[in-house]
């Protein structure tokens, strides 16, 4: 990928972060550090991957993707908002009663969710109906979705990695945003899934692990790779740092389900700010 | 007597039958023998899917297909779709509406020999307190093909509750209209009304023949569609006949007795008795016994009737 493309999925990405921080901001609840930590795979599924249509979110042969780790709506919505498919002015309105922002993403309310997902591991056994369903018949679309690495503990996810490598779904492609963290704390205290590459393996899928899941260059590297792999589902686990781009949410599970305050809030957009100013800068530099 | 046809052989058969239309997909979970989705298999191997024992990941991919505009049939028993995967059918199918039909197989007590690990008497109550899902009963073969007509005609989440006993043939295959929450009066009385479902549609019919022998007029109406209830027939009910009994093979608690009694509370109170299991679990015997030892006979809907009517005032 040339430095053009790459600095422009990074502003874009930075966008997103600063629009996650103020819906959280003005709902005075959500899930801000997951959100943060896959704003980049968001970012390069969206802008750069996905045959997708923002004027019409329904057309039949589009790519579909699917939240399986539903509780990061402020990602996806601040991701879909600055793709063109609503207003980026509506992100305030996200958890408020007279907004079609659902805390959890609705595909009734939202235009371009696919799918309605919030309860874990329900997300990616429908991304398997999706890809099961091109199968069939024959379409050429493909199906991502994004689990989390606390999420892996719902047995679910395990069956639903069985089905699809069972049924041998190439055109699904899956993303585990392995930040290490989940609500209590951190996931090897908690309930530790480790090692899940070996266990992706073990189910029959192409794993590929990206040690910096946060590296936009190396994420848009892995749709071809998961293209090239016929047979078999692909895997992407990306090391991510939680709360990512804001310094003093990064790696505290406190900032998985809280809102920051004015303050906090001011600090999270100045430094987000500094960082689209840098970016910036390299483009025209 | 009536011939016997299980309701979960009418359904295979009818998806074997409706199949022709490309955009059904059936799923199965390791129990296609069973409920009868392999009859659609045999002929439609290219849109069937076994998703193995995987009862929840099942529900939530039966959502996945329906968001391709697909109209997805998922099979398993009914302890299985409306205990085990219950939230996936909540949150995954019912919250965005999607179109997937549940056909649920070895519903109540009749399962028989399994026992009660395997006699769903809950399942009523599990799926129609959900938003968006209708509760499809279906009393006989005749009724079970109509059904899945319907539920293919209607876009949305349908949970289709079928038997695994043989049960006489009521309608006729040549006449018989199905209309999508409409209860069905099968025979007019004056004293007491029957309201029946499923297996238990044909003892209320008996209920009613025992009745006039003692001189009772006993209408017989047979519920199919459980949600959404048809108001219109139960308070012409109570009007008519003054006092109602509720029949099913299902937990007192919740089913259609409390669908019934929703009506009548607000609309037209009248004296309700109900017959079913009693709110305790099941055990393992043959069918017919179990039926007649957990009180689902015709002679208890009849006694129950003679109560009901005793009520009024």
């Amino acid at each position: 990928m040339d430095k053009k493309t790459l600095l422009k999925l990074q502003i874009t990405a930075t966008k997103v972060r600063k629009n996650i921080v103020e819906q959280v901001f003005s709902a005075s609840s959500g899930h801000p550090g997951g959100s943060l930590s896959s704003a980049d795979v968001f970012t390069a599924l969206y802008f750069n991957e996905m045959n997708i249509d923002p004027t019409n979110p329904k057309k039949s042969d589009r790519d579909r993707f699917v939240l399986s780790k539903g509780h990061c709506a402020p990602g996806l919505y601040a991701t879909l908002a600055e793709r063109g498919y609503f207003p980026v002015s509506d992100l305030k309105g996200f958890r408020n009663i007279n907004s079609y922002l659902q805390g959890h993403p609705s595909m009734k309310d939202v235009p371009g969710v696919d799918m309605s997902t919030g309860s874990l591991g329900q997300g990616i056994s429908a991304a398997v109906g999706m890809a099961i369903s091109g199968k069939i018949y024959n379409e050429d679309y493909r199906v991502y979705s994004l689990l989390g690495d606390g999420e892996l503990e719902e047995g679910q996810v395990w069956e639903a990695m069985m089905s699809a490598a069972h049924y041998k779904l190439d055109n699904l492609m899956a993303f585990v945003d392995n930040n290490g963290l989940q609500i209590d704390g951190k996931i090897s205290d908690i309930m530790n899934p480790d090692d899940i590459e070996s266990k992706f393996k073990a189910f029959n899928w192409n794993v590929i692990v990206l040690e910096d899941g946060n590296d936009m260059a190396a994420i848009v590297a892995t749709f071809e790779q998961a293209k090239a792999c016929k047979g078999k589902p692909t895997m992407v686990i990306l090391h991510t740092i939680k709360g990512k781009g804001v310094s003093y949410m990064e790696d505290d599970y406190g900032w998985h389900g809280k809102a920051p305050n004015q303050e906090e809030r001011d600090l999270a957009i100045k430094e987000l700010d500094e960082k689209l100013v840098e970016l910036k800068g390299e483009q025209h530099g | 007597m009536a011939k016997k046809i299980a309701t979960r052989q009418a359904y295979g058969d009818a998806l074997a039958e409706f199949g022709i239309d490309k955009n059904i997909v059936v799923l199965d979970a390791d129990l296609s023998k069973s409920t009868k989705t392999d009859n659609f298999k045999q002929v439609y191997p290219e849109r069937f899917v076994n998703m193995g024992i995987a009862e929840a990941n099942m529900m939530s991919v039966a959502a996945g297909i329906a968001t391709t505009g697909k109209t997805v049939f998922a099979s398993t028993f009914a302890i299985f779709a409306a205990g085990r995967a219950c939230e996936q059918v909540r949150n995954s199918i019912c919250y965005p509406k999607l179109n997937v039909k549940i056909g649920a197989t070895h519903a109540g007590i009749s399962v028989g020999e399994d026992g009660a690990s395997h006699q769903m008497i809950e399942d009523i109550a599990n799926m129609k307190t959900i938003p968006n899902m209708s509760v499809i009963s279906p009393a006989d073969a005749v009724e079970t093909r109509a059904a899945v007509k319907a539920a293919i005609d209607y876009n949305g989440p349908v949970y289709l509750r079928l038997g695994r006993l043989g049960v006489p043939v009521i309608f006729d295959k040549d006449t018989y209209v199905f209309e999508w929450g409409k209860g069905v009066m099968i025979s007019d009385g004056t004293d007491v009304t029957l309201i029946a479902t499923g297996l238990m549609v044909h003892l209320a019919m008996e209920a009613a023949t025992i009745l006039k022998e003692d001189g009772i007029s006993a209408r017989v109406i047979n519920i199919h569609t459980i949600k959404p209830i048809d108001k219109d027939i139960i308070i012409k009910a109570c009007k008519d006949t003054g006092a109602i009994v509720t029949a099913e093979e299902h937990n007192v608690v919740n089913g259609l007795g409390s669908s019934v009694t929703d009506v009548t509370s607000q609309h037209y109170p009248i004296p309700v008795k109900m017959v079913g299991v009693e709110d305790k679990f099941g055990k393992s015997g043959k069918p017919e016994l179990l039926l007649e030892e957990y009180g689902l006979t015709a002679i208890n809907i009849a006694d129950k009737a003679k109560q009901a009517i005793a009520m009024k005032k």
